[in-house]
């Protein structure tokens, strides 16, 4: 008989386990992160592209835009509804987004992502300039 | 061509279209919350039940297959964790079977050489690629925590920085590869699962032995796997709202957020037909490895006395009992018995006996 204890006490471990997430977050809402803009990102309305491309793709436009400056020398992006931008994390995301503890850290602790390039870009252009 | 897995990967393409056009009809209520909360429901109940169901099959014998020298005396070195004689041993020898897959390490593959001769080689192959595949999938499914926790928990943090500890960025006008950084578990479950379903293809005897439940669940973590790395790194979905409508399941809030692609609702679905699936199938291995008594009994036949469980007094008739009761009879047809009869004894002080019956003739 103790086996079957053995057993039960196997399978209660189990179902701890498997249902951590359900008891882990004691049922308190967990929603998206709201993202406060700036007065600059307001006035400006819209950001390099459309937001739905920018809340998937814009590491990737990150990406391209550091392979652009850094191994092409080509500064100037164009985006695809025709205007020009100075393609740069700190001087120009940073510039419309400079609150980037309310916005781009917040949603980045939501999805648990540590971009690294904090560590040579600076945070916020303004502040130490 | 074989129908067995033809008809796996049928079925997987088949529950790829459904989760596709349930999506396309704005189904999302259906796909995004009810299934996946029946298909967790059936996980943990038909586990419980299964398991249970085991719990109740008798095991009246000790049947631990041996893996090298029985406990004995005490000048022959005793295999504590292939020939385990005490419960401790038993434990290490069974965290070493989960943990390292021991058995299929001892894997060999028999071979006729030249000259008839019989060789046995070391077959290592499927035992990298279940350990590849199995520790792969433990990673990724720690780290798909991020999309069930609040604040996420250091564990999950530190599996991810050692998961995409590998840096590597590929930039072309038409592939894009490493930012968000490129967590090496995924790729390696997905080449794993390919690998494990090529084995069955490629070597005669195993595709001999393989059914279509052998090749169903490899199609569906295949799928898995490849929507997972799709939505990551080149069909981007936003990450953010997929959190929100999985934070919502697991708050018991369910909410359906704007901007989730159909991808993601095809990773969900496939995930909830693993889940459901899994109690029915010989994916329950993660349970019944617990309870294989070849692996989890103790080998100390020698210096104890198991007795069968079962053992109840059963009315016999002994052999003595036979022959006294048949004594008579058997001497009669000449048949040999164990204890000679009365007479016997009788006979030896014949001249008594002898009196009687002479008196008898006498009295005649
Ligand atoms: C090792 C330090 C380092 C790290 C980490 C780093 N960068 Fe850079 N980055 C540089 C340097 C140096 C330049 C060149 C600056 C210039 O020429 O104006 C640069 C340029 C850029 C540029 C274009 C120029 C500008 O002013 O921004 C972008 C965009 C960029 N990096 C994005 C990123 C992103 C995104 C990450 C994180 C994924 C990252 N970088 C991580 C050092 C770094
Ligand atoms: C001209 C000012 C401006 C610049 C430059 C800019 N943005 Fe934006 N960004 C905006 C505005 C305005 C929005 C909000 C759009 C909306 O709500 O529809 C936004 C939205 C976003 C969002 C989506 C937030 C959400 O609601 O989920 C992301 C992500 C983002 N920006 C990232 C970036 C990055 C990365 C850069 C640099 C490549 C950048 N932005 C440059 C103005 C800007
Ligand atoms: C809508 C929420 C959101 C906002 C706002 C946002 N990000 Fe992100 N970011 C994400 C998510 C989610 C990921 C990870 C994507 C994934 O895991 O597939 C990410 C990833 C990144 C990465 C790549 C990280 C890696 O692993 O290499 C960089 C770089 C980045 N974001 C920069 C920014 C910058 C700069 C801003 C602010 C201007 C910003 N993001 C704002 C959600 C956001």
């Amino acid at each position: 008989m103790s086996e079957k204890k053995l057993i039960i006490l196997g399978l209660i471990i189990f179902v701890v386990i498997v249902t951590f997430p359900l008891w882990y977050n004691r049922g308190k809402a967990a929603p998206a992160p709201e993202r406060i803009l700036t007065d600059k990102a307001k006035a400006a309305k819209v950001c390099v592209r459309s937001t739905d491309y920018m809340k998937a793709e814009h590491m990737q436009l990150l990406d391209l835009w550091r392979d652009s400056v850094v191994r092409q020398g080509t500064r100037i992006y164009v985006s695809p509804s025709g205007k020009e931008y100075n393609m740069s994390l700190s001087n120009r995301c940073l510039d419309c987004h400079s609150n980037k503890a309310e916005f781009c850290d917040r949603c980045h602790n939501y999805a648990s992502v540590r971009p690294y390039c904090w560590d040579c870009h600076i945070d916020n252009p303004k502040e130490t300039s | 061509m074989n129908a067995r897995y033809m008809v796996s990967l049928v079925t997987v393409i088949v529950l790829f279209l459904i989760a596709w056009a349930g999506t396309a009809l704005g189904l999302q209520v259906l796909f995004g919350i009810i299934i996946p909360y029946a298909a967790l429901l059936l996980f943990i109940v038909g586990f419980i039940y299964r398991v249970m169901n085991w719990s109740r099959s008798a095991v009246p014998f000790r049947i631990p297959t041996t893996g090298g020298q029985h406990k004995s005396l005490p000048w022959f070195t005793h295999a504590q964790f292939d020939c385990p004689a005490t419960k401790w041993q038993v434990v290490v020898r069974m965290a070493l079977e989960i943990l390292t897959f021991r058995s299929l390490f001892r894997n060999t593959r028999m071979k006729l050489k030249e000259g008839g001769r019989l060789s046995y080689q070391l077959e290592i192959f499927l035992w990298v690629g279940a350990l590849a595949f199995h520790y792969a999938f433990l990673a990724v499914l720690i780290r798909h925590l991020r999309f069930f926790t609040e604040p996420v928990p250091f564990f999950v943090q530190l599996i991810e920085n050692i998961d995409s500890f590998f840096r590597v960025e590929i930039i072309y006008p038409v592939f894009k590869f490493g930012i968000p950084g490129v967590f090496v578990s995924g790729i390696v479950l997905l080449l794993a699962v390919a690998y494990l379903f090529l084995r069955r293809i490629f070597t005669p005897q195993v595709r001999y032995i393989s059914l279509a439940s052998d090749y169903f669940p490899l199609f569906l973590i295949f799928g898995i796997a490849l929507t997972g790395i799709l939505m990551r790194y080149i069909t981007k979905i936003d990450v953010t709202s997929a959190k929100a409508l999985t934070m919502g399941l697991v708050t018991f809030r369910p909410t359906i957020p704007e901007g989730v692609g159909t991808i993601f609702y095809i990773h969900l679905f496939f995930v909830s037909v693993l889940l459901a699936y899994f109690p029915f199938s010989k994916l329950m291995h993660l349970g019944g490895i617990f309870l294989s008594p070849t692996r989890n009994l103790t080998t100390d036949t020698r210096t104890k006395r198991h007795v069968n469980p079962w053992n109840y007094p059963v009315p016999v008739h002994t052999y003595e009992e036979y022959e006294d009761e048949f004594r008579d009879k058997m001497i009669e047809v000449g048949l040999p018995v164990e204890k000679m009869p009365e007479p016997e004894p009788v006979k030896e002080d014949a001249p008594a006996k002898d009196e009687t019956p002479a008196e008898e003739e006498e009295k005649e």
